[in-house]
């Protein structure tokens, strides 16, 4: 099967049903039209954009400009953790913390499945690597974000329950142990659920993807399980390191609980 | 046998206060409220950051691991907080006898915290912290919504562990009366100074 070329009509096509949209947001007074064109608009640039970017790494295959795109990433994703608290850590640590443990997870993760899975050759074949980490950082994001805010703003509730477990004598890990379980299961569940409804009730995208361009459907099945398994492990990973480095940041050298290293605390 | 010695303990706008706790007596803390007294408790367990040094029997508390400290200078707080289903899940030891000094019988580890007043809590959450045995109790308003009968118990169950294990016991209170009653001296805060102004007993 040969891929059906999409041109700049059959793109307008698609994009008369987002002005309706538009048009419909209007008619319904939801205000919601200057977003949703406005919406538009970027998915169209920043996807040309990222086009070109991808054309010209993919001729070159370099491995500094393959680095500098994955660390690009990286920084966005990071940015985009820390924005979706509430009350991230203030500081560097707010950036730090969710991009570190993205960092360690999601890379490692990816470069063992092109290393030692996949075996592309050169290891870093940006075809392979760079979509392969997108999925990657776009799923951990995910985690690491709802983990760390469950943590934080739940820490900030339950300050008093755990004062209490300190006055008692507990450790800091154990005064907050139901809390950090209870971010850790928030973190992981999106993608553990996931998992189950693959191929029920969601075909996974990257799949789609592979059939519409051709790919026979048993070997899109076959990456899609590998994505799946590399997501769901490096998601866990960095949910679990991110938890349980910003459990112990909660907590200065005498295990006293810190919440005013939270930003938005107001705490002195 | 512990006796707790305060130096220059210094917490947010509250002036260096020293002062010592010695093996078996009860001091109380009175003052108005807002005044820093919990804050100085807190401190005193180590929760909140501090300046000056504290020693349990010549032990610097910088020297201790923080939890170790907490489970030996036990603190009070004023509301009690729960965070598992039952009541015997915040204990660490189960002391059948202590459970029947405040009225209780040994089914109350099977209760449901849900299920509790207020009153019932606070005892609890008295028990729950003497079941770690501490050597030193600092006590937060520790009848503050009991009923008479109670407060006399809890003032009764607090004479009996100080006497058996020579415990120091500071012991903020609202109530003249009650300072005067379980209290052989007594400090105050006021105007962020803490100061001793009279003896009683």
């Amino acid at each position: 099967m040969q891929i059906i070329q999409l041109t700049v009509q059959d793109l307008s096509m698609a994009a008369l049903l987002v002005l309706l949209l538009a048009g419909l947001s209007f008619v319904m007074r939801l205000q919601l039209e200057r977003q949703i064109i406005l919406s538009a608009i970027r998915t169209t640039i920043q996807l040309l954009l990222i086009g070109l970017v991808l054309k010209s790494l993919f001729a070159g295959s370099n491995l500094f400009w393959i680095s500098l795109m994955a660390f690009v990433m990286l920084a966005v994703a990071g940015r985009e953790v820390m924005q979706r608290q509430k009350r991230p850590f203030s500081g560097w640590w707010g950036y730090g913390l969710g991009t570190l443990s993205m960092f360690v997870s999601s890379f490692a993760t990816a470069i063992f499945a092109l290393l030692v899975v996949i075996g592309t050759q050169p290891w870093y074949l940006p075809q392979y690597s760079i979509p392969l980490l997108g999925m990657m950082l776009g799923n951990t994001m995910n985690g690491v974000a709802l983990a760390l805010d469950r943590l934080t703003s739940s820490a900030w509730q339950q300050r008093a329950v755990i004062e209490t477990r300190l006055s008692l004598g507990q450790e800091w890990s154990e005064a907050i142990r139901d809390i950090s379980r209870d971010s850790l299961r928030t973190g992981m569940l999106p993608i553990i659920n996931a998992m189950a409804a693959a191929g029920i009730v969601s075909l996974p995208g990257m799949m789609t993807g592979q059939i519409l361009s051709g790919a026979p459907p048993l070997e899109a099945v076959k990456y899609q399980i590998l994505i799946m398994f590399m997501i769901a492990s490096g998601t866990g990973f960095a949910t679990v390191i991110a938890t349980w480095l910003g459990a112990r940041r909660l907590f200065d050298a005498r295990q006293r609980l810190s919440l005013y290293r939270l930003s938005n605390s107001g705490v002195k | 046998m512990s006796t707790l010695r305060i130096n220059d303990l210094a917490v947010l706008d509250i002036q260096p206060a020293s002062f010592t706790l010695q093996a078996g007596e009860c001091v109380g803390l009175s003052g108005p409220s807002g005044e820093g007294k919990s804050l100085l408790l807190r401190a005193m367990a180590d929760l909140i950051p501090h300046s000056g040094k504290i020693h349990l029997d010549g032990e610097d508390c910088d020297h201790i691991n923080p939890a170790q400290w907490r489970r030996r200078v036990g603190l009070l707080l004023p509301e009690s907080h729960w965070w598992s289903d039952r009541v015997g899940d915040h204990f660490s030891r189960p002391d059948r006898d202590m459970v029947g000094v405040l009225g209780f019988n040994e089914a109350v580890f099977g209760w449901q915290i849900s299920r509790c007043s207020s009153g019932e809590k606070q005892r609890l959450a008295l028990l729950r912290l003497l079941a770690n045995q501490p050597q030193v109790l600092l006590l937060d308003e520790p009848t503050a919504s009991l009923d008479p009968d109670n407060v006399g118990r809890v003032e009764a169950l607090i004479e009996k562990y100080r006497h058996e294990h020579k415990a120091p016991v500071l012991w903020v209170s609202h109530d003249p009366a009650q300072l005067g009653r379980v209290a052989s001296r007594q400090l105050r805060l006021e105007d962020k100074q803490l100061q001793e102004p009279v003896t009683c007993r």
